[in-house]
């Protein structure tokens, strides 16, 4: 069941993704060696939208990769539910970069973690830095984001739906009821 | 994902599905191999036993690494230095590895079968790395694999298979595997190196690689097992080579574009000479780079369906309904017992 609907339309995902833009400006004082890399599935349409923006402002195209962690996951011994391998592309080193992850949720964190310890192993990045389109909280680990587009509280069974236009073929953010009665 | 098979005998019972879901992985996985470390986590603590009853470069060093970019612990272990050499009834050796509990077995034997008695008698997946003149079923995978990456599909593309076709676990495989997969495929090779019931294989059959060569897209070419020419089936390597190889010449009676692949190990100047083999139509070595990338995948798969299994979804590979005990490896520990107590 849609509990709410109404968390960020197109024009609002627009304005969130434009601000968390030019915040990535001012906190590494331009683009140089700046990189982004999205986390599938939605980060990586998310990380070309703010390359998108960023060339716009600055005129500077920023390297964007995209990243699969599946491989790194905490979990996988633990479900039964064993997901698809998807491609992991960076085709650039990340080597003494400022690198920005960028997912659509930030839940739990263990994605967040996972996406660390994959990125080490590319090399090693000057600054890692994390930017989310919406934080619904509940973290399980010490991760925070240096860049959030809205904070969405939610309660743990509640779902949090981001729907692009590239993959879903409209923006939108919904909140779901999927834990039962609650 | 879908995959939920603990074991891989055979193509024999593969569905296409799971090969394109196979596949689709593999595809994924490869770049994991041309990264600085190439290593995931992702079966970090998980033993993996290599088994090699049979003499093998290739198969056990792809295996090998593949089990180490997931980070699994492999262990080796062959004929030769092995308790087997001390007359250790293949039986009992399975109990002993049983024992260790592996998460997984990959096997290779000179005889068709083992990697199914094994995998009678472990609790953990089996994977047949070879089994006599029966089946190599990655081997299969990655030659399909490497069709598909270059063709961009498997589907109605036509594919040779020559040479000692009757010896050869890697062409019975393959015809399996491509058939499955959409593709025409065409065997042949001498008369004494081909098997009896040739044409009730469903495939199409010829004799000379003149016949072959101007309708595939794609060539493999059997390794000619040298041994055979002790057992008066060919005259001279010499003259298999004269008549049956593929040479220069040969190859300009084929399409624009083919392309040609070997399983391996190559007899220089023998079924294919030294030219083609290292020519710009030659995929051998891409063959061998997608094989890791092959058993990488089919290892997550595999490790994942019985995460699956042993969770109490999908279905375990024997499991009694009813039966009181909490995981499928209880069931069958305690089923064994019941038949050596009986």
């Amino acid at each position: 069941m849609v509990r709410r609907s109404d968390i960020l339309d197109e024009t609002g995902m627009r304005r969130a993704l434009v601000r968390i833009a030019h915040e990535i400006l001012e906190k590494n004082h331009g683009l140089e060696d700046v990189v982004l890399i999205g986390l599938r599935n939605r980060g990586d349409h998310l990380a070309h939208r703010v390359a998108g923006y960023l060339r716009e402002i600055e005129g500077v195209t920023v390297p964007v990769g995209i990243m699969d962690v599946t491989l790194y996951r905490d979990d996988l011994m633990h479900t039964s539910h064993w997901p698809e391998v998807q491609a992991t592309d960076i085709p650039f080193p990340v080597e003494a970069k400022h690198v920005v992850l960028i997912d659509d949720v930030l839940f739990t964190g263990r994605s967040v973690r996972a996406a660390l310890d994959s990125l080490m192993d590319f090399g090693r990045p000057r600054t890692i830095q994390l930017a989310i389109l919406i934080d619904r909280g509940h973290r399980e680990l010490p991760i925070r984001p240096d860049y959030v587009g809205k904070n969405v509280p939610t309660s743990r069974s509640e779902e949090v739906l981001v729907l692009l236009k590239e993959s879903d073929g409209r923006d939108t953010v919904l909140v779901r009821d999927i834990g039962g009665a609650g | 994902m879908t995959w939920t098979r603990t074991d891989l005998l055979g193509i024999e019972g593969l569905e296409p599905g799971e090969i394109t879901e196979l596949f689709d992985t593999a595809a994924n996985m490869k770049e994991i191999s041309s990264r600085e470390i190439k290593k995931v986590p992702v079966l970090r603590g998980k033993t993996v036993i290599n088994i090699f009853f049979e003499s093998s470069t290739r198969t056990r060093i792809s295996f090998e690494i593949a089990e180490k970019r997931l980070s699994a612990d492999s262990v080796n272990f062959s004929a030769s230095g092995s308790s087997l050499s001390k007359g250790e009834s293949l039986i009992d050796t399975a109990r002993n590895l049983e024992a260790m509990s592996p998460d997984i077995v990959v096997v290779r034997h000179s005889c068709p079968g083992v990697p199914h008695m094994l995998a009678n008698r472990l609790d953990c997946p089996v994977i047949n790395a070879g089994d006599g003149a029966h089946e190599h079923p990655t081997q299969a995978l990655l030659d399909a694999f490497t069709i598909r990456e270059r063709m961009g599909r498997l589907e109605g593309v036509c594919v040779g298979i020559f040479g000692d076709v009757a010896h050869s676990r890697v062409a019975r495989s393959d015809m399996l595997a491509l058939s499955k997969m959409g593709a025409r495929v065409i065997i042949g090779g001498p008369p004494t190196l081909m098997p009896l019931e040739a044409h009730s294989l469903g495939v199409e059959v010829v004799g000379r690689l003149e016949e072959m060569l101007p309708e595939v897209d794609v060539l493999i070419m059997l390794r000619l097992q040298l041994e055979r020419q002790k057992q008066a089936l060919i005259p001279s390597a010499r003259e298999y080579a004269v008549m049956y190889g593929l040479n220069p010449a040969r190859l300009k009676l084929a399409r624009e574009g083919v392309i040609v692949m070997h399983p391996g190990p190559i007899n220089r100047g023998v079924e294919i000479s030294p030219e083609v083999a290292d020519g710009p139509c030659s995929l051998i070595l891409d063959q061998v780079a997608n094989g890791v990338a092959v058993r990488m995948a089919l290892l997550y798969l595999i490790a994942g369906a019985a995460a699956k299994a042993r969770a109490g979804e999908g279905a375990p590979r024997i499991w009694r309904e009813g039966d009181a005990a909490t995981t499928p490896r209880a069931a069958r520990k305690r089923r064994r017992e019941e038949e050596r107590g009986g």
